[in-house]
């Protein structure tokens, strides 16, 4: 093990080269670049083994590594808001052929408005694509769940994508824990697909119509339905191997709280300052940090927080359903599912990359002993540091 | 439907394991027109052969026509269109 300073994009690359894929296909994109970038020279200097696939677009990125998936390979792409986007058609031909593909994505808002800064509406908004999704607080994160993506990926036979705050991360420089490239080729093991092209002749990707589709789907949500002990299992061989503490989502301070705040993402450090800050003042208020959108892990969230008075979810995008962000609707409608109703708010915070600091959070929770004390919720939606 | 195979049996990822399925798919029940071909007037030019575009002219051993595989012939009506020998006709398909 060594102690590096890393990027977190920096980060999400060495993951790659200790991964040592065997094709990469990727498009440049803000602020996801240098994740190829830096896997290009890898490349170039002879340090992986890999078929380097400069494509013209992000959705051939991501139709170039289904092909490499369809072949057995072990394949990466990243990228990040538009290039999501324009690999939207792609995510769910991967999905639905099962193809065990890693996005490094970096979360930057999706235009309109232009913007190149952090939220989470690109890939909340790729939710229904049938990717496992795991978001990143920090680079030690970025690189670890990457390790662990490419693993759970090729046990499950689905395509994974691990998220790291734009510039947050993927620009900022962290102490990072780098393991030795043996220890992380011993924890992934060799990818064995079950099926490829190049064994005997098989069709990928035919037509599939009134008689069979509707099966095929049925096999794809059994699949997401069997991932959460999958996950649970890679990420507890992870933490017994290399000493870490990863989980679906990872609780803080949350024992005796009467407040707990639901979020994922690089805020999660600044609302932990937020939560001492809160307790130096005696106000009994938690943590829940999420690692696990896709599948939403609904019966263990409902176990872990349906005795808590209060839940404040923050959110990084919004549905634009006039029902609040991502995290808040599908917390909402499963804890509808439990006897013990919580109440739930949500404050959609950082759009574009707007500034959120531990004061405005400290607002957050001050309202939500407000809250908790009147048993009354004005408004269950609100907005942090926007401009009325 | 319901002798089909259940979600439960199928290979995933929408894979078919058997190389050449597309067979036994039949397309030629979608036609709504058959071609009638007249083998007396037909001089096997084979340029119905090379319009099709469902590779439904059958060809004997001799390189000549042998009449139309209805099983995939989707009744498009182009090798009739294109018969220098005006020796393929469309009719209504009666079912
Ligand atoms: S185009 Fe007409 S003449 Fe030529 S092979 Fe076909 S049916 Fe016969
Ligand atoms: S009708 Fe169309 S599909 Fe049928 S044999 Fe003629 S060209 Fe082929």
């Amino acid at each position: 093990m060594k102690i590096r300073a890393l990027t977190g994009n920096e980060a999400m690359a060495e993951a790659m080269r200790q991964i040592n894929p065997d094709v990469v296909a990727a498009y440049p994109i803000t602020p996801a670049t240098e994740v190829v970038q830096i896997f290009a020279s890898f490349v170039a200097n002879g340090l992986v083994d890999t078929e380097f696939i400069p494509v013209e677009s992000e959705h051939s990125a991501l139709s170039a590594c289904i092909g490499a998936a369809a072949a057995g390979a072990r394949v990466i792409t990243s990228t990040s808001s538009q290039g999501l986007a324009l690999m939207h058609e792609v995510l769910f031909i991967a999905a639905g052929l099962r193809a065990p593909i890693v996005i490094c994505e970096v979360n930057r808002s999706i235009s309109s408005p232009i913007n190149i800064h952090c939220d989470h509406s690109d890939t909340m908004g790729s939710r229904e694509a049938g990717w496992v999704q795991i978001y990143a607080e920090d680079a030690q994160e970025a690189y670890d769940l990457t390790i662990q993506a490419i693993k759970i990926a090729e046990e499950i036979f689905l395509p994974v994508m691990v998220s790291t705050d734009g510039f947050i991360i993927s620009h900022c420089m962290q102490r990072v824990e780098v393991m030795e490239d043996k220890e992380v080729q011993e924890i992934i093991g060799v990818h064995r697909s079950p099926y490829s092209l190049f064994d005997k002749p098989i069709t990928i990707g035919p037509l599939d119509l009134q008689d069979y589709f509707f099966e095929h789907k049925r096999q794809q949500i059994e699949v997401m339905n069997q991932s959460l002990p999958v996950i649970e299992k890679v990420m507890s061989e992870f933490n017994a191997r290399f000493n870490r503490t990863y989980s679906i989502f990872k609780t803080y301070k949350i024992e005796d709280a009467e407040q707990v705040v639901v979020l994922c993402g690089s805020t999660c450090g600044t609302a932990r300052v937020a939560i001492d800050k809160m307790r130096e003042k005696g106000i009994k208020v938690g943590l829940v940090k999420l690692h696990i959108i896709r599948p939403f892990p609904h019966k263990e969230l409902i176990e872990l927080l349906k005795s808590f008075k209060l839940i404040t979810v923050l959110d990084r995008s919004d549905t634009m359903s006039t029902m609040g962000g991502p995290i808040y609707v599908e917390l909402r409608s499963a804890m509808y599912g439990c006897s013990q109703h919580p109440t739930i708010v949500d404050y959609i915070y950082g759009l574009g990359g707007r500034d959120i600091d531990v004061e405005q959070i400290m607002e957050v929770l001050l309202n939500g002993e407000e809250i908790i004390k009147q048993k009354k919720v004005a408004t269950p939606i609100g907005y942090i540091g926007l401009r009325e | 439907m319901k002798d089909k195979k259940g979600w439960r049996e199928l290979p995933i990822g929408t894979i078919i394991t058997e190389p050449g399925s597309a067979r036994e798919f039949k397309t030629g029940d979608w036609r709504s027109q058959r071609p009638v071909w007249d083998a007396n007037k037909c001089s096997s030019c084979l340029i119905c052969f090379i319009y099709c575009p469902d590779n439904s002219i059958k060809i004997g051993d001799d390189s000549k026509m042998t009449g139309v595989d209805l099983d995939y012939c989707k009744g498009c009506g182009i090798c009739a269109n294109e018969c220098p020998k005006k020796a393929i006709q469309m009719e209504i398909e009666k079912r």
